[in-house]
């Protein structure tokens, strides 16, 4: 054992059968994480993740900066998905300051989340690609996701960091012509993605390497608190934005998608599934939308908070529900930000996912938690 | 006369001022040639630090494709690296990291510093857990700015750091 | 704190009739039937043990002192069918020299409760010295009833030095190893220049 290193990195021996390993931060299939896993053999024993590699005390800065200031720090955990993250601070922060925000842009908003979910996903699938071997599927995923980043781009002048969701609504009207580039675009994205399935999730590879894999039963999902897809490929029908709509969520059709397995393929399914959810729900706002009106209510300067007050704002985002617990008090600055994120929730299930598998299911399992280390440290 | 003075015990030496002396002699040829053979297989590690990696995937992929400018996408073993991209904010915990990773890779290596917390801790500037910037821990090449910065901006970094080998001097590390 | 408006909204809770008709806002008139439900059901079991902050539509916030916590945490997950905890954070309270534990509830089994959080508050007392883990900055785990919050309380461990009693893995999660200084989210500490 060398004495220089620091305490975290010493390797340590447990037993004469069982070996530590060291699996990240770099390693192809751990991303910004280490997993800490004791092996016997080929099978792992023990599991113990060790995030916090990218934890910036996003939290902390937030108590520094008043509502408006915050919204660009508080969209970097997740930059592709960066209108979902921003979501539940937004919907506080009207609840705190007494906002009422015009129908069209919470059309646009629904739009623009819908968009980034997708986005959001192509990104993460093109890395489980990666993780199982499966090239074709980093390029596919990678390359369709940049028509979808074009139409962002249009509505917002960003590749990913919009920063385009302010309390009172967004802050640029659509560009003109938007709503027919925006079907065709969304139109030829579900045709491609349909194609993934014959590459991909009826790849006999794939199902041979993820079926009856990491299995986290119902209750199992229940008891530990995971979120989103997770869930829902545990079998259970749960999703905010038809459980507990927010903003023009109500009034569109949305339908979920449940898968009952449980294991790593049902859960890199279930994703996929949403992502064709969503082209239906973008072609169903952008039929509803109002053609046109006001997409922003002016705030007075620096906004104050009216007293001691705490919000819990929660919406679906692509990793799950997205909480934001805002505390405020007579300030322009918040008193204290909390957002309690889908990645940090589905992480606890990673040791309970991992005993007994093999080590080489190891990237599989762990990727299939829609997971991103950013946001899990925030 | 030569045979006499090359023993068994200084034939190494003699070996490596042989090397020297046609190094000089065919310098600029040599040193042309070997950071030609350097400038188009530029591999990057494996390690991604924060946010700016979502854009350092799209580079890689079909639309950007850095792979034409022969910086293979991130590659898994740091021993046959030669390039790390630091890709956005590194925090106290990732710092030491960073370096072990860093002494491990064989000479020559060198690094983009990938994004504004990387240069200067960018966002982050006032949080209690981020550095402000790479400067402290590595030596950094190219600065390629942006929060993030788009694939393209990559692609003029690494193309800067190709132009930048080409007018070092090879034999520093033969 | 500012317990003024707290303490009105607390008696519009109690009795929901005569409050409505001395205080103007309109607000306070219609309580949602359904959350008031869930906090007359904790009230009628607790009694005073247990504070009804507010009820706002899908909110009901309960404050709890910290020798009850385990007790109201186990009635609400085996007679009102909360059954997983969404998110648990910590407030810094200096004035009052007391750390706030708010763990958000929801359910996943009940239909009835999918839009509804409970929040749960309880309070440990706070030294202006922390020593994580050996000073009296100590409450209850709640690991125990809800599977959830495991990693929660141990980020809440590192973030304001409040030390889970019972749960098994009080280790540091996010923060760098060598961290010597005081938990970053308690509000003396301060950051880089501000």
């Amino acid at each position: 054992m060398n004495p220089e290193l620091p305490p975290g990195l010493a390797l340590q021996k447990v037993d004469e059968r069982i070996m530590t390993l060291n699996v990240g931060p770099q390693h192809p299939g751990s991303g910004h994480m280490r997993i800490i896993v004791q092996i016997d053999g080929d099978f792992i024993v023990a599991c113990d993740p060790d995030p916090g590699y990218v934890h910036r005390g996003e939290e902390k800065m937030a108590e520094y900066r008043n509502y408006i200031t915050n919204i660009p720090h508080l969209e970097r955990p997740v930059i592709h998905d960066s209108c979902n993250v921003l979501y539940p601070y937004v919907l506080g922060v009207e609840e705190i300051l007494g906002i009422e925000v015009p129908e069209r842009a919470k059309y646009i908003r629904v739009i623009a989340s819908e968009l980034n979910r997708c986005i959001y996903t192509m990104y993460w699938l093109a890395i489980y690609g990666i993780f199982l071997g499966h090239s074709t599927m980093f390029m596919w995923p990678a390359g369709d996701r940049e028509l979808l980043i074009d139409l962002m781009e249009k509505m917002t002048g960003a590749r990913v960091t919009h920063a385009h969701f302010v309390p009172g609504g967004v802050r640029n009207d659509l560009p003109p012509n938007f709503e027919d580039v925006c079907l065709r675009q969304v139109n030829y994205f579900e045709k491609r993605i349909k194609e993934y399935a014959a590459i991909f999730y009826d790849n006999p590879i794939l199902i041979a390497r993820t079926k009856d894999t990491g299995i986290l039963s119902r209750q199992d999902a229940i008891r530990l608190g995971t979120t989103g897809s997770v869930l829902r490929a545990s079998g259970v029908d749960y999703d905010l934005r038809k459980k507990e709509p927010y903003d023009v969520y109500e009034e569109l059709d949305v339908h979920t998608n449940v898968m009952k397995e449980g294991d790593s393929y049902a859960r890199s399914k279930v994703p996929w599934l949403d992502m064709l959810e969503s082209c239906a729900i973008i072609r169903q706002a952008l039929q509803k939308m109002p053609k046109s009106g006001s997409v922003r209510v002016k705030l007075k300067p620096n906004p104050k908070g009216k007293g001691l007050d705490s919000v819990y704002k929660r919406v679906e985002s692509g990793r799950g529900s997205l909480g934001c617990y805002i505390v405020s008090d007579a300030k322009p600055e918040p008193y204290r930000v909390k957002m309690s994120v889908g990645s940090f929730r589905n992480l606890i299930a990673l040791p309970y996912l991992l005993k007994g598998e093999k080590l080489g299911n190891m990237p599989s399992v762990y990727w299939s938690l829609n997971y991103w280390p950013v946001e899990a440290d925030r | 006369m030569i045979k006499d003075l090359i023993t068994p015990q200084n034939a190494n030496v003699f070996v490596g001022k042989l090397g020297d002396i046609l190094e000089k002699a065919i310098d600029k040829p040599l040193g042309y040639a070997i950071n030609w053979g350097r400038i188009w297989s530029l591999w990057p590690v494996h390690i991604e630090t924060a946010c700016c990696s979502v854009e350092f995937g799209a580079a890689s992929s079909p639309r950007y494709d850095v792979e034409r400018f022969g910086i293979i996408e991130a590659f898994g073993s740091l021993r046959q690296c030669d390039l790390i991209v630091v890709q956005g904010t590194i925090t106290r915990k990732m710092a030491p990291r960073l370096r072990l990773v860093y002494d491990q890779m064989p000479e020559p290596k060198y690094v983009i510093a990938m994004g504004a917390c990387a240069i200067t801790g960018g966002l982050y500037f006032d949080s209690y857990n981020v550095l402000p910037g790479i400067d402290g821990v590595l030596p950094v090449d190219v600065y390629v700015p942006g929060c993030p910065p788009r694939p393209e901006t990559l692609i003029q970094g690494c193309m800067l750091l190709q132009e930048k080998i080409k007018r070092m001097k090879a034999r520093k590390y033969v | 704190m500012s317990s003024d408006s707290e303490n009105e909204q607390i008696e519009t809770t109690s009795d929901v009739e005569p409050a409505s008709k001395a205080t103007p806002p309109a607000k306070e008139i219609e309580l949602p039937k359904f959350e008031k439900g869930i906090a007359d059901k904790i009230t009628e079991k607790f009694g005073s043990k247990t504070k009804v902050a507010f009820v706002k539509p899908d909110r009901v916030r309960i404050d709890v002192g910290r020798d009850d916590i385990k007790e109201v945490a186990e009635f609400l997950r085996d007679v009102l069918n909360f059954d997983h905890a969404e998110s648990v954070s910590g407030v810094d309270y200096p004035q009052d020299k007391e750390i706030e534990v708010v763990y958000h509830l929801g359910s996943y089994t009940d239909p009835s409760l999918s839009r509804q959080i409970l929040v749960l508050t309880t309070r440990a007392q706070r030294e202006e010295n922390p020593i994580p883990g050996n000073d009296s900055t100590k409450l209850p785990s709640l690991r125990e009833i809800f599977y959830s919050v495991e990693f929660h309380e141990r980020e809440i461990f590192e973030m304001f030095g409040v030390y889970f009693q019972g749960h098994p893995d009080n280790r540091r999660l996010l923060l760098p190893e060598d961290w010597a200084d005081l938990p970053p989210l308690r509000k003396d500490f301060a950051i880089k220049g501000r």
